[in-house]
């Protein structure tokens, strides 16, 4: 399929590109664009340009998986586009169409997957406090090790209702829940994705 | 000139709320989850329902494009159809990246209602559900902000400096999917976003204005939770600590949870790897959630609030206020016992 019909079939990529005239205010105020060798602007004209050799070049790239989401990029367009969400889209289509492979960035995603997606199916919440491990997350300090040493002590002191049942902070999501949650994923692509990143 | 600044402002329903838990805020700040329940309930005799049913809205993963669109847009009608189901019409997701993610499939469903549509026909599919979407969809700390100063009359402590007198110099920082995607969604809108402030002036303190106040904290969804990717987040979190360094504030005000824990373990990180503070004795700057600070100046206990989980230390801020708090029950869990103290960091101080 064309590149950039494939990308148009997203619902989100009208609003994001509506018609770029180039000024690079969204890589002056873009974060991503201080860091690493990224440049917003360059992307919506990339997309815009509708070459699809350049589409696909940048689809296999390290490129598209520097912006960080802020979406600084919305509020500041003089036209009203959102390169924040256009990458979102050109993401979508390098995971349907296996570029993300290519780059090393990219490959994250199957870690992304492994955690985020798969909290999301087997507790019904993105991050929880358990699935926190302070050897991978040394920034956090001893004082991340210290709570999750003593969490089931000190929670319920903060409100929190850890590992109970019923409504609460931290509770366990009951089971039908977490089933209607998996069944959604099942019937509008989130499990089709999963199973697209994870193919080797 | 009033028609105007109306574009600025957002109706806030007054009460009978319907909750939404934040994955961030409950693993880091469940204290400021508790604060905020009790305040409404307890405080402002409000009605709000914390419902036994819900679950993530799937917002960290649909930012780091795990997460289909369409299978967010279902997950956010499977939580409006709970809401439906228990009579409530005010919703309130409780994370700023939940709140960006209802107001994006809110104004995505005005402006091509055809998804609307789509999005009930996969609810009936998967769920057998149905849904009405919300009347009002506010953060929690809009509705703090609208009775900021009804709360005020209540709280034993002001936000002042007791050994001055002078109010104490605060800086804020705004999560950015509250208000820079669908601006009209915030107090102030993007451009002069006032829902800290509000609750700053209100309580007796000073908003520092500096340069990169409205800078992102550096979350980026993928650069930090990738562990090799962490360098984006930390050099971005960087950058507003140089820029508010000579404005010498006494303390940081957010109101995402996602940026209160950045901007607290980002100064341990700096301060372990660099040997730099950004206050002059090398404890860092202290950094409250708005319902830490708003329980601590109603009186709550600190350590029920849970300021025992931030790495940077608050009692010298505390001290400051005059608030009183008892350092030897710090540590101790609800079973009674006094666990040991954290390990020290290297170089900042605790």
């Amino acid at each position: 399929m064309n590149l950039i019909e494939h990308l148009k079939e997203d619902v989100r990529f009208a609003e994001s590109l509506k018609a770029c005239m180039n000024c690079g205010v969204c890589t002056a105020i873009c974060p991503a664009a201080e860091f690493y060798d990224y440049d917003p602007r360059r992307i919506c004209d990339l997309v815009q340009r509708g070459d699809e050799e350049e589409i696909e070049r940048v689809l296999r790239s390290d490129t598209i998986w520097y912006c960080g989401q802020c979406m600084s990029c919305k509020t500041r367009c003089p036209r009203g586009n959102v390169p924040g969400e256009l990458i979102t889209v050109l993401r979508k289509v390098s995971q349907e169409m296996g570029f993300f492979r290519y780059s090393e960035k990219g490959r994250q995603q199957v870690f992304l997957m492994n955690t985020l997606q798969q909290n999301i199916l087997d507790i019904g919440y993105c991050v929880y406090p358990d699935r926190v491990d302070p050897d991978y997350h040394p920034e956090q300090g001893p004082i991340w090790r210290w709570y999750h040493e003593h969490i089931a002590d000190i929670a319920p002191k903060l409100g929190a209702n850890y590992h109970g049942e019923g409504s609460g902070a931290l509770r366990d999501i009951p089971q039908e829940d977490l089933d209607e949650v998996r069944r959604i994923f099942e019937v509008t692509g989130g499990m089709e994705l999963k199973e697209k990143v994870e193919e080797k | 000139m009033k028609r105007f600044w109306n574009g600025y402002q957002k109706a806030i329903a007054d009460d009978h709320y319907f909750y939404e838990r934040s994955c961030i805020r409950q693993t880091f700040f469940p204290g400021s989850e508790a604060a905020f329940l009790k305040i409404l309930r307890e405080e402002l005799g409000k009605d709000i329902c914390d419902n036994p049913h819900q679950h993530t809205c799937t917002g960290i993963g649909y930012h780091s494009d795990v997460v289909p669109f369409d299978t967010t847009m279902t997950v956010v009608a499977r939580l409006f159809s709970l809401m439906t189901e228990y009579g409530y019409k005010n919703y309130v997701p409780s994370c700023v990246t939940s709140f960006g993610v209802f107001t994006e499939m809110m104004t995505k469903w005005e402006e091509q209602p055809e998804l609307k549509e789509k999005a009930r026909q996969y609810l009936w599919e998967a769920c057998k559900r149905e849904f009405e979407v919300p009347e009002n969809i506010v953060h929690p700390s809009d509705i703090i902000y609208k009775f900021r100063f009804d709360l005020k009359p209540k709280m034993k402590y002001q936000l002042l400096n007791r050994f001055t007198g002078r109010p104490l110099r605060v800086v804020e920082h705004i999560g950015c999917h509250y208000a820079k995607i669908f601006s009209h969604h915030g107090i102030g809108n993007a451009e002069f976003p006032y829902v800290l402030a509000g609750m700053i002036e209100a309580w007796g303190g000073e908003v520092i204005d500096y340069p990169e106040r409205r800078h992102c904290c550096g979350f980026g969804f993928r650069q930090y939770l990738v562990q090799e990717n962490r360098g984006y987040s930390i050099a971005n979190t960087k950058k507003k600590f140089e820029s508010m360094e000579s404005y010498e504030p006494d303390f940081i005000l957010t109101n995402c949870p996602g940026c209160s824990m950045f901007l607290d373990k980002w100064q341990y990180t700096i301060a372990e790897m660099e040997h730099k503070t950004y206050d002059r004795e090398g404890y860092g700057i202290p950094v409250l959630t708005y319902e830490e600070l708003a329980g601590l100046l109603l009186g709550y206990d600190p350590w029920t609030l849970g300021l025992q989980l931030h790495q940077v230390q608050c009692e010298r801020l505390m001290d400051k206020i005059g608030i009183a708090y008892n350092p030897s029950e710090k540590y101790r869990g609800v079973s009674g016992l006094r666990h040991p103290s954290p390990e020290k960091p290297e170089f900042l101080k605790v």
